[in-house]
């Protein structure tokens, strides 16, 4: 027969009891609440938002897509430490903004000689895949964030190199000749580092610290190449 | 009345035991290696493992057998494979670069640095910087060199990067294929040899392309002299880190096989480096040409209007 050497509620009583034999005396007393309700106050909520948004008007659709974007691209101008752009990712700005740039970057088709600058698709591939490779890489080297949300930072961080693209469009009508490169390399320069400093201010918490700069040092070789390919930029 | 040993927890923390139970288990423990799957893919080790680090005398040995047993246990289909090959910290990258700037005679880079833990993330991103910076590079002093002249305007040449992308490439992963298998024959031969991991010597050329970097970019002085003695240089530094890597591994074969393979690897690295100055850097001398051509013009204009 199994012996308690002690049993509780009861130091030091010398005559042996059975385990758990106070079980049955023990009562729960009513101010502690075991009873509830499991609902979910969302619930309905949620059912009629679905619904609404499938009978809106087109406008209101294409409206709300335009202002998440447009808040994105602010939240990239100032970046501060938020996770709007992981939390709520979408990919329609970095198409805008790729698409932007590789229709302002290619090349005179007419005028296709040998050696001139990317066309479209070189461009829209660097952009993509040059994007691809680097969130492939920052998730081998064991950091935590999603392919598309690493996708969609990438992707909106070429913001101001697009700002930069137009206003070297602009600076290039003017006469050529070095004050107007000055200008364009000091843009290019400037909106480099923004780009940098934002796309880092949102991935770089995701990756290990040891690791940190090697996750970030394909960031820069991209905006880098893409840099270069806005300042060497010469119309036809 | 219950008996105390039925409410007793059973023990789990024992590996030897639950082993003993069920010999066929998969266990996992923290502190020593366990057993891995024995149907491992074909990770090419091979059968040198043993012998060389018998020969090359590394006192912990041990570990870096077990943790190389250890480490590529996923299938090839999984993704936590690939992290393996990921598994790299800053420092040790830096060290690594460190290493293949400063190749020191005796020490063997594979085994100093590597140690096991060959990485796909230096030869993946030192190709690609090599690439841009050849491809920059070229064009920056292709336009430095041309800008006096009338006629030349300036094309950013993005085809180029293309080119220089296939080229590197290609280099890094098809030599190191092509010097594996030719290892991997020779050690069917001759028992003794050392012979490397394919992702090993991929390891060892993608860091010994790094060199090359900072001679892409000083390549823009348009001096000829400057240009041929940065080739020297980097040769050098790169050749002789390529000869001490794989000196030991060919060293007990026939004397003129080992001497034609090292001799084949620096004239192939030699090829890459002033093939990619011939291509695209042009020539410091072009700029005087254009002078040339131009007075025969006026010669002729003036010529007409008489």
């Amino acid at each position: 027969m199994a012996e308690a050497e002690e049993s509780p509620g009861d130091p030091g009583t010398a005559s042996p009891r059975p385990l758990f034999a106070g079980l049955s005396d023990i009562s729960i007393s009513q101010d502690i609440p075991v009873e509830g309700e499991i609902t979910i106050p969302m619930r309905s909520r949620i059912r009629e938002f679905d619904s609404s948004t499938l009978n809106e008007s087109v406008r209101n659709t294409i409206m709300r897509d335009l202002k998440a974007v447009g808040k994105k691209f602010m939240h990239v101008l100032y970046p501060r430490k938020s996770n709007t752009l992981l939390r709520d990712w979408d990919l329609w700005g970095p198409l805008i903004l790729c698409v932007t740039l590789a229709l302002m970057l290619q090349r005179d088709s007419a005028d296709s000689e040998k050696d001139g600058g990317p066309q479209f698709a070189e461009v829209f591939v660097i952009v993509w895949f040059g994007a691809v490779t680097i969130t492939l890489n920052s998730k081998l080297l064991g950091g935590n964030i999603s392919f598309f949300q690493s996708l969609c930072v990438l992707g909106y961080c070429i913001l101001p190199l697009t700002v930069a693209m137009l206003i070297c469009r602009l600076v290039l009508l003017a006469d050529p000749g070095p004050v107007n490169f000055m200008v364009r390399l000091f843009v290019v320069i400037v909106m480099f580092a923004w780009s940098i400093v934002a796309s880092t201010a949102f991935l770089a918490d995701s990756q290990p610290p040891n690791r940190r700069a090697l996750a970030v040092y394909p960031v820069f070789l991209f905006y880098f190449v893409i840099s270069w390919m806005i300042l060497t930029f010469t119309p036809q | 009345m219950a008996a105390v040993d039925d409410l007793q927890f059973e023990e789990f923390g024992n590996a030897a035991t639950s082993l003993t139970a069920n010999p066929d288990a998969t266990t996992v423990n923290i502190e020593d290696p366990g057993e891995t799957p024995k149907h491992q893919p074909g990770s090419p080790r091979g059968s040198g493992r043993e012998e060389d680090d018998e020969l090359l005398g590394n006192d912990d040995s041990d570990k870096t057998e077990l943790l190389a047993g250890q480490k590529k246990s996923s299938p090839f289909w999984t993704f936590e494979y690939y992290q393996t090959f990921f598994d790299v910290d800053t420092y040790q990258v830096f060290d690594r670069i460190k290493g293949s700037l400063l190749p020191i005679p005796g020490k063997n880079f594979v085994r100093l640095y590597i140690r096991s833990n060959p990485d796909l993330y230096g030869p993946f991103w030192i190709c690609a910087t090599l690439v841009f910076a050849i491809a920059i590079s070229g064009n920056l002093s292709n336009f430095l060199i041309h800008l006096g002249e009338k006629t030349y305007h300036y094309v950013p040449e993005f085809r180029k990067v293309s080119i220089a992308a296939t080229i590197i490439y290609a280099y890094a992963w098809l030599v190191p294929l092509a010097l594996w298998g030719f290892l991997m024959w020779r050690n069917s031969k001759v028992m003794n040899i050392v012979s490397y991991s394919f992702l090993e010597i991929v390891c060892v050329y993608g860091y010994s392309l790094f060199i090359y970097i900072p001679t892409a970019i000083l390549w823009i002085i348009p001096q000829k002299a400057v240009r041929w003695i940065l080739v020297m240089i980097a040769l050098g530094i790169s050749g002789s880190l390529l000869t001490m890597t794989f000196w030991p591994a060919v060293r007990e074969d026939n004397r003129r096989v080992a001497l034609a393979t090292i001799v084949t690897i620096v004239l192939l690295h030699m090829l890459l480096s002033v093939g990619c100055l011939a291509y695209f850097f042009d020539a410091p001398e072009m700029d005087h040409l254009p002078t040339t051509t131009a007075t025969p013009n006026q010669t002729v204009a003036a010529a007409k209007s008489s």
